[in-house]
């Protein structure tokens, strides 16, 4: 009996041997798909995340967002120091729902897992240390971005809702955004998924929408504001500042019995300049114009050059994960094909199917303060892997709607606005300012306040945009008081 | 075939020596220490990787389970001083890897805070200490009341008729009664959900059987060798002799079908034709076992997938098996967690306590019965390839020792006891690991030595008593005879002298 029970012997290590091959199937040939299984074996690769500090991501030297570690299973708590004020911008990494903005747009070097931290992975394999994310540093600045918070939520109007953007336009880059009503990323970030739930639910079901990214994801009617767009086409076809124009009280577009008036309290002669018509927001001029001599082509056009209809993304964020809207023009077209031209009427006045973001609106201002060159957006000024910068912002013009000429017409226009028309609210001592205001309407709901414009001095050209959604009555004259705190803060 | 004369472990009297034979037993004591060594540490790493710091009293668990071997190991050295000096530490090791583990759970189970002052009198581990406790007295209460393995045969009809009933209990008892996780292997008493007691009869029923197969089998291996035709050069038996084989086919079919569990059906059934073929030296029983086995496996596959009905629980398990992601999170979550687990683990693993079996934020286990059943995985995340392996070639070892037990030992009846339990043992390790790997079919087994349980421990520790015993009597020098304590002869020529089986 013995050569059998050798035998068995042969048999028991030919199983254990299919064991043990199978163990390296498992454990070596498929152990990077389970690991990093987010499907099924989400629960570890979680955890794994959270082995390791998170990078900070900084405004002006102090963290808006950084990692403290904790005695969870998770080991370290997302927390916002900037909280509310921040949040449409830096957005929130949440346990179990996923991450927004800038903390998802740089998800990778913030967590550490980008390709730049190889030296750091193989370092840790024999130091056994983990070493923290990397440090994303923006662009904002803190005092343009809290003033522009503070004046927004604190407006004098008690408007729920509105939206600041502020951009650097000589560069681009983002000095401050910020949104209304905002929320408390520090509510999203803690380890009890069921808080965080119910959390995302309140706010969800809450009619002002505090989630809603208002200054760079939604798109509204611009009012008034569009005249800027439509004056830049108008110079671009020959029409001078102080070419006259048609105004007056009233204008009734061809195939309507519908007329364009002049908001209450303009006074628009029947002969006024492209200028004069900007200045005091003459509805009239500029709606005869686009119809009988622009043309619709030819404000779409220009409209385009500025970013409508396009997708504009910020630097680095090829994804779009900062949600930006397109502004659109919409459709001026009848069933026939041929231009609608009461459409094309009320388009000239930023009404009917045109929608711009905030954002779209600072871009407009910042590529006529920066003489035409519109440059392209950015957030992130520098990535720190272990305090060595590994990307550094590098500005690029993103388009060039206008010639210098055009820039400068419509910068002398519009700081003729604000300093002897409707934007005086957002004058600065000493400053070149220039702005259009813009009130529009929206169905039944009251009209939202529009302001978007820039300040120059000393080389420093800062572009901005405000908007109160549904601000009603005198929401332009406090959107445009808003914007002179944010470019007065901007120019410190 | 002639086999030329044993390797024997240690030199025992060779020609012309008057020395006295080795008993090892201080070697089987260094072995011993070594081992606990090995689980102290692990213990220690699992503390350093809960707790971040190594308490004062990480050793309890493990000096207490020290004791108890200790204990075993001065039994051994009363009542078996020549068995074999591997077994003991061997299975020591992977029992005290077993605490240390249980131990890791409780720790991982308690609230971060206060896992630095756990008592290491709490939990599973501690119940999983009394049972090493109670397994270990009733495995020296065994080498006691068995001086001598061949008394086993005086019982074998009692012992096998035991055994089926163990083995049929189950089956017959309303699943209340008997069904954990939908297999039904065990006895419970007490409340349904949470019995208060229960014990898995099949691990018992594994000696029992063996007993009578062994008995059975040395008085009928003449007639089992017969040879009818030959085939291929394989000489098959005649049809008539089928019938024990037919037999226990069908009743680890009626297992399969009846208990709903595929692992205790292969085991059973592997268990008998592998003593069979152990008897008989007929390579044709393995054939015709396998083609059995198998061909009985896929027509129960095919009868769950068209009739269902007692089939469709073999039938559900092996689509799981096939692919389990496709039913991640429902009946496949099991085996999908323990692949992940693995998966996770790698080549080394993510380190003693580092694992992530169970979420202290989520009150939840991540890799279901992890106490049990899928002790492996939970393992294999923290220890890796590597610390499997190291765990597999252990239990190798025990398998290995023991058929060199029985490859030592002079009788049949001994030869085909431990062969057919050393293999028994083995097979139940491939069952098992190969289930949470995915390489066969899950079924629900226990991991012998490491999972938490009572019957499990206890039936595996009497079979340790009975390896320990049929190697004692293996390495006894014989006094007896012509030629002064010449042990060795051919194995064979001892092996027909069936006389001393029966006596």
């Amino acid at each position: 009996m013995n050569a059998p029970l050798r035998r068995v012997g042969v048999v028991v290590m030919v199983l254990f041997g299919l064991l043990f091959a199978n163990l390296n199937w498992q454990q070596v040939y498929k152990s990077d798909d389970y690991r990093t299984d987010d499907t099924h074996n989400h629960i570890r690769v979680q955890a794994q995340e959270y082995e390791r500090a998170r990078g900070q991501v900084v405004v002006d030297g102090s963290p808006v967002a950084k990692s403290v570690e904790t005695t969870d299973t998770l080991k370290y708590l997302r927390q916002y120091p900037g909280g509310a004020a921040y949040a449409h911008v830096v957005g929130y990494k949440s346990v179990d729902f996923g991450a927004t903005l800038v903390e998802r747009m740089e998800n990778d070097f913030l967590a550490g897992t980008a390709d730049s931290f190889l030296d750091d992975r193989i370092a840790e394999m024999f130091t056994g240390k983990e070493s923290p994310g990397g440090n994303t540093l923006l662009t904002l600045k803190k005092g343009v971005q809290e003033t522009a918070y503070k004046e927004l939520r604190d407006n004098q109007i008690g408007a729920d809702r509105g939206a600041v953007v502020a951009l650097d336009a000589t560069t681009g880059a983002l000095l401050a955004a910020t949104s209304t009503p905002s929320f408390d990323p520090n509510k999203l970030t803690i380890h009890d998924s069921g808080a965080v739930r119910e959390q995302i639910n309140k706010l969800e079901k809450d009619p002002d929408k505090p989630l809603l990214n208002r200054a760079f994801s939604e798109i509204f009617p611009p009012g008034s504001t569009f005249k800027v767009v439509v004056a830049a086409a108008a110079l671009e076809n020959g029409v001078k500042p102080d070419t006259v124009l048609k105004g007056g009280s009233g204008y009734q577009a061809p195939d309507t019995q519908q007329v364009i008036r002049n908001a209450p309290g303009v006074v628009c002669p029947e002969n006024i300049t492209l200028k004069q018509a900007l200045t005091v927001s003459c509805n009239t001029a500029f709606s005869r114009y686009g119809v009988e001599q622009l043309g619709a082509d030819k404000l779409k056009e220009a409209a385009k050059s500025f970013g409508f209809e396009e997708q504009t993304t910020f630097t680095r964020d090829e994804k779009n994960t900062m949600n930006v809207a397109i502004s659109e023009t919409g459709k001026m077209e009848g069933p026939d094909g041929n231009v609608d031209r009461p459409a094309l009427a009320q388009s000239c006045i930023g009404q009917r199917d045109v929608k711009m973001s905030p954002l779209q609106g600072a871009l407009i201002a910042a590529a006529i303060a920066n003489g035409g060159d519109q440059m392209r957006p950015y957030i992130i000024d520098t990535l720190q892997a272990d305090a060595r910068a590994v990307y550094h912002a590098q500005p690029s013009v993103l388009r060039k709607p206008i010639n210098g000429d055009v820039a400068a017409q419509l910068r002398d226009m519009m700081t003729n606005v604000v300093e002897n028309g409707t934007g005086r609210n957002a004058r600065i001592d000493g400053v070149q300012v220039g702005g259009k205001t813009g009130t529009a309407q929206n169905g039944d709901a009251p009209d939202h306040g529009w302001f978007i414009g820039f300040a120059i001095k000393d080389g420093k050209k800062i572009a901005v945009a405000v908007l109160l959604q549904n601000a009603g009555s005198g929401g332009s004259a406090e959107a445009t008081r808003i914007a002179g705190e944010v470019l007065k803060a901007a120019l410190k | 075939m002639t086999a030329p004369a044993v390797p024997m472990p240690t030199p025992v009297v060779t020609t012309g020596s008057v020395r006295r034979p080795r008993t090892r037993r201080n070697v089987e004591l260094a072995l011993l220490i070594f081992a606990m060594i090995v689980v102290a540490l692990y213990s220690a790493s699992v503390e350093a990787g809960m707790i971040q710091k190594v308490t004062p009293d990480f050793w309890v668990p493990i000096g207490a389970t020290f004791v108890i071997f200790l204990g075993m190991h001065f039994a051994i050295r009363w009542l078996a001083p020549y068995a074999d000096p591997v077994l003991l530490p061997a299975v020591a090791l992977i029992n005290g890897l077993g605490v240390a583990f249980l131990r890791r759970l409780d720790l991982g189970a308690a609230a971060a805070a206060e896992r630095a002052d756990l008592s290491p009198f709490t939990g599973d581990s501690v119940r999983q200490l009394f049972w090493t406790a109670a397994a270990v007295v009733g495995a020296v209460v065994l080498l006691f009341l068995m001086r001598d393995h061949k008394s086993l045969s005086r019982y074998a009809y009692t012992l096998g008729l035991v055994g089926i009933v163990l083995v049929l209990i189950p089956a017959v008892l309303p699943a209340r009664f008997s069904a954990i996780n939908g297999a039904k292997l065990w006895i419970k008493v007490g409340p349904e959900d949470d019995p208060f007691f229960s014990i898995q009869p099949g691990e018992f029923a594994k000696i029992c059987l063996l007993s009578f197969f062994a008995y059975y089998l040395v008085r009928k291996r003449e007639v089992l060798s017969l040879a009818a035709k030959r085939i291929a050069g394989i000489d098959f038996p005649r049809a008539r002799d089928l019938g024990p084989v037919l037999v226990v086919w069908l009743v680890s079919l009626m297992v399969l079908i009846f208990e709903k569990d595929l692992g205790t059906s292969l085991l059973y059934f592997g268990m008998f034709v592998v003593t069979l073929y152990i008897a008989t030296e007929r390579v044709s029983w393995l054939i015709i076992g396998l083609l059995l086995f198998f061909g009985g496996a896929i027509s129960a596959y095919f009868l769950g997938a068209s009739i269902g009905g007692p089939f469709a629980n073999f039938y559900d398990r092996a689509n799981i098996w096939l692919d389990p992601f496709a039913t991640a999170d429902t009946t496949g979550y099991q085996l999908v967690q323990s692949l992940l687990g693995l998966g996770t683990g790698g080549m080394f693993g993510v380190g003693p306590g580092a694992g992530l079996p169970y979420l202290e934020d989520y009150d939840q286990y991540v890799l279901p019965a992890v106490h049990n059943d899928f002790v492996f995985a939970g393992l294999g995340e923290e220890i890796g390839l590597f610390g499997l392996t190291a765990l597999l070639a252990v239990y190798l070892l025990i398998v290995e020792r023991g058929l060199r037990a029985a490859i030592t030992v002079r009788d049949s009846f001994g030869k085909l006891l431990t062969g057919g339990l050393s293999f028994t043992l083995g097979l139940q390790v491939f069952v098992i690991i190969g289930g949470i790997s995915q390489l066969i079919p899950l079924t629900g087994q226990t991991t012998p030595f490491l999972s938490a349980g009572g019957s499990s421990l206890m039936a595996n520790w009497l079979l340790v008593a009975v390896l320990l015993r049929v190697s004692d009597a293996g390495r006894t020098p014989v006094t007896l005879g012509s030629g002064g304590g010449g042990v060795v002869a051919p194995p064979q020529k001892l092996a027909e002298i069936p006389t001393e089986v029966v006596r």
